[in-house]
């Protein structure tokens, strides 16, 4: 495959700003409209024709590389590509109600967000969710204080929460964020929690484990049984980090491997776009014991239809009115729209397509066996370099360099949306790369639009500015 | 091969440390800073603020990694290095001299001696 990202008119140059394209100064009548103090006589703006304008934006999305174009295979991430159906559902003017209207007034939407609230309650074997989290990381947020709300109530002051050495990042803000003291736990030689280690880390201080499951080497903690009941002699919670759920979606329940307290990240594994700062969702969901403690409103169904309720002890809101409702809205629609076979099909695909991928490159996958992604190690290459030579070859590379259990990592999750041509590409890309002569790795990417990055001048001077900025400067 | 002095202690998380008698100055190791790669960002206390042995002081920060930096012993900070504020790759450049960060005034003179030799750090890091 050959490939050549578009690149326009000069070497090097960046499809201008539309600001650089025209400016073109509109007189501007607003006399009576508004007070003169908030009024100007003269707007710059771009005075470009429809056409000029169509082909601005997409000569931008053709210098940008997307899962719409190729695979992306970020380990951790699960960039799947969401289907557009639920963008169609979504932007339905009924979608489009007040957040203060009366109950009464918005049963269907309430009915929506009950429907989804038992969807994933029965997905992870939950007893309760609160789909009111704006995030992945805000809803392990709101776990660690639904965690915090339990002991409280009983008198009980426990100062530390249990995370693996090989966990996002995430979990160990939550926890410190929640204002508990982390334990970090190493791995055993396989590459799962090191159940000694957890013997010797857990006391009557554990209020919670936080565990990935599978873990982020795309290993399934076999020991979990043992694990939840060591956890729960000591009488702290099991808290589960959805961020890896697609590999079990529809075969293994959360709830039924002891897990007191999940996130879903609906983003991955519910293929609701992937916020980039957002609008998302992070719904959270308890066994039937933290159910009080969940966040404000949640939504049930009575005799006379469905209402918003507060939780008897709620930690109150994490975010407002329901939570992202439009987001809820696309991860609802999937869900519907797969069923059960469906999102036992999904998993199955992801967990066959990484393996098959494995199978295919030349790198060393030095754990396993794995289910929907796997750590590779370029060995004595540097992993930055393959990747960035990888996106010469046309495709997105994976995670690289993490978790740090790996040496090299290069972190691969294809999702279960690729077919094998696609995959073939990949592999093709991942051994071509990590065959390439030293300098075409060290000078690598060339065919892409924005060429190798400076990461050392980018972090030493960045330039922040929404303005484009002279060179010369 | 890296470069560890014999005229200094070290730690094992890969700080050093020199002595005049009335303050000691820290740093990171030669290892450290070939281990982190290019140095783009240097966090460190303010003058007069209190450090204690083995708590973190500071941030070290590189395009590879984020490092917290542990105090060698107790004390009173009495400089920072501001010039890594502008110019952080002098902690690559010159790890032992231009790269120091911090300047102490001791409040336990016994904890000196509780670091690591220059011939036991070298051990660790081989």
């Amino acid at each position: 495959m050959n490939f050549d990202q578009a690149r326009f008119s000069r070497e090097d140059v960046y499809e201008p700003l539309l600001s650089e394209k025209d400016s073109t100064t509109v007189e501007v009548d607003a006399d009576g409209v508004l007070p003169d103090d908030l009024t100007r006589d003269e707007l710059t703006l771009p005075g470009l024709s429809e056409p000029q304008l169509a082909r601005h934006y997409t000569r931008l999305s053709q210098m940008n590389y997307s899962v719409e174009l190729g695979p992306y295979p970020l380990g951790s991430c699960t960039m799947k590509y969401n289907p557009s159906f639920t963008e169609d559902v979504a932007a339905d003017p009924n979608a489009g109600v007040h957040p203060d209207r009366s109950d009464r007034t918005i049963q269907g939407t309430l009915g929506l967000l009950h429907g989804l609230q038992e969807y994933l309650a029965d997905i992870g074997g939950m007893d309760a969710v609160t789909l009111q989290p704006p995030a992945g990381a805000a809803g392990e947020f709101t776990g660690i204080l639904i965690a915090k709300a339990y002991h409280e109530a009983r008198d009980d002051d426990r100062s530390e929460i249990i995370i693996p050495a090989s966990a996002h990042g995430t979990n160990f803000a939550s926890a410190a964020m929640a204002g508990y003291d982390v334990v970090e736990l190493p791995s055993d030689e396989e590459g799962r929690v090191d159940i000694e280690a957890l013997e010797a880390a857990i006391s009557e201080e554990t209020a919670a484990l936080m565990l990935t499951n599978p873990n982020t080497l795309g290993l399934f903690e076999r020991d979990i049984v043992e694990i939840s009941e060591m956890v729960h002699d000591a009488g702290g919670l099991l808290y589960y980090d959805g961020a890896n759920f697609n590999a079990l979606l529809g075969r293994a329940r959360p709830g039924d491997m002891g897990f007191d307290i999940m996130h879903y990240n609906v983003h991955k594994t519910f293929a609701t776009p992937h916020g980039g700062g957002g609008p998302g969702a992070g719904p959270v969901g308890v066994v039937d014991e933290l159910a009080e403690y969940l966040p404000s409103p949640m939504v049930r169904e009575t005799a006379h239809g469905y209402e918003q309720y507060e939780p008897e002890s709620t930690i109150g809101k994490v975010h407002g009115f329901a939570g992202n409702w439009l987001v809820l809205v696309k991860a609802y629609a999937y869900i519907a729209r797969l069923g059960d076979a469906g999102l036992a099909d999904a998993s199955a695909k992801a967990v066959l397509n990484a393996n098959y991928l494995a199978s295919q490159i030349d790198l060393e996958v030095p754990y396993g066996p794995f289910h929907h992604e796997f750590a590779a190690t370029s060995g004595d290459r540097d992993a930055a370099d393959v990747a960035k030579r990888m996106l010469d070859y046309g495709v997105h590379p994976p995670t690289t360099k993490w978790p740090e259990l790996v040496s090299q990592a290069m972190l691969t999750e294809p999702t279960e949306v690729e077919d094998k041509a696609s995959l073939d590409d990949l592999a093709h890309a991942f051994n071509a790369a990590y065959a390439d002569s030293d300098e075409a790795l060290e000078t690598a990417p060339s065919k892409t639009s924005a060429r190798r990055i400076d990461q050392v001048s980018a972090a030493r001077n960045p330039r922040l500015s929404w303005q484009s900025l002279d060179d010369s400067e | 091969m890296f470069e560890i002095p014999d005229d200094r202690k070290y730690l094992e998380s890969h700080e050093w440390t020199t002595t005049d008698g009335d303050t000691v100055r820290v740093g990171i190791s030669d290892f450290a800073q070939d281990e982190l790669g290019d140095v783009v960002f240097v966090e460190l206390p303010a003058e007069g603020d209190e450090v204690a042995a083995g708590d973190e002081f500071g941030v070290v920060e590189s395009i590879k990694a984020v490092s917290d930096l542990y105090a060698p012993v107790s004390g009173t900070v009495v400089a920072v290095n501001e010039e890594l504020f502008d110019a952080p790759e002098l902690v690559n450049d010159d790890p032992y001299g231009d790269g120091w960060m911090l300047e102490l005034e001791p409040s336990d003179t016994d904890e000196f001696e509780a670091l690591l030799s220059p011939e036991e750090y070298r051990e660790q890091t081989e």
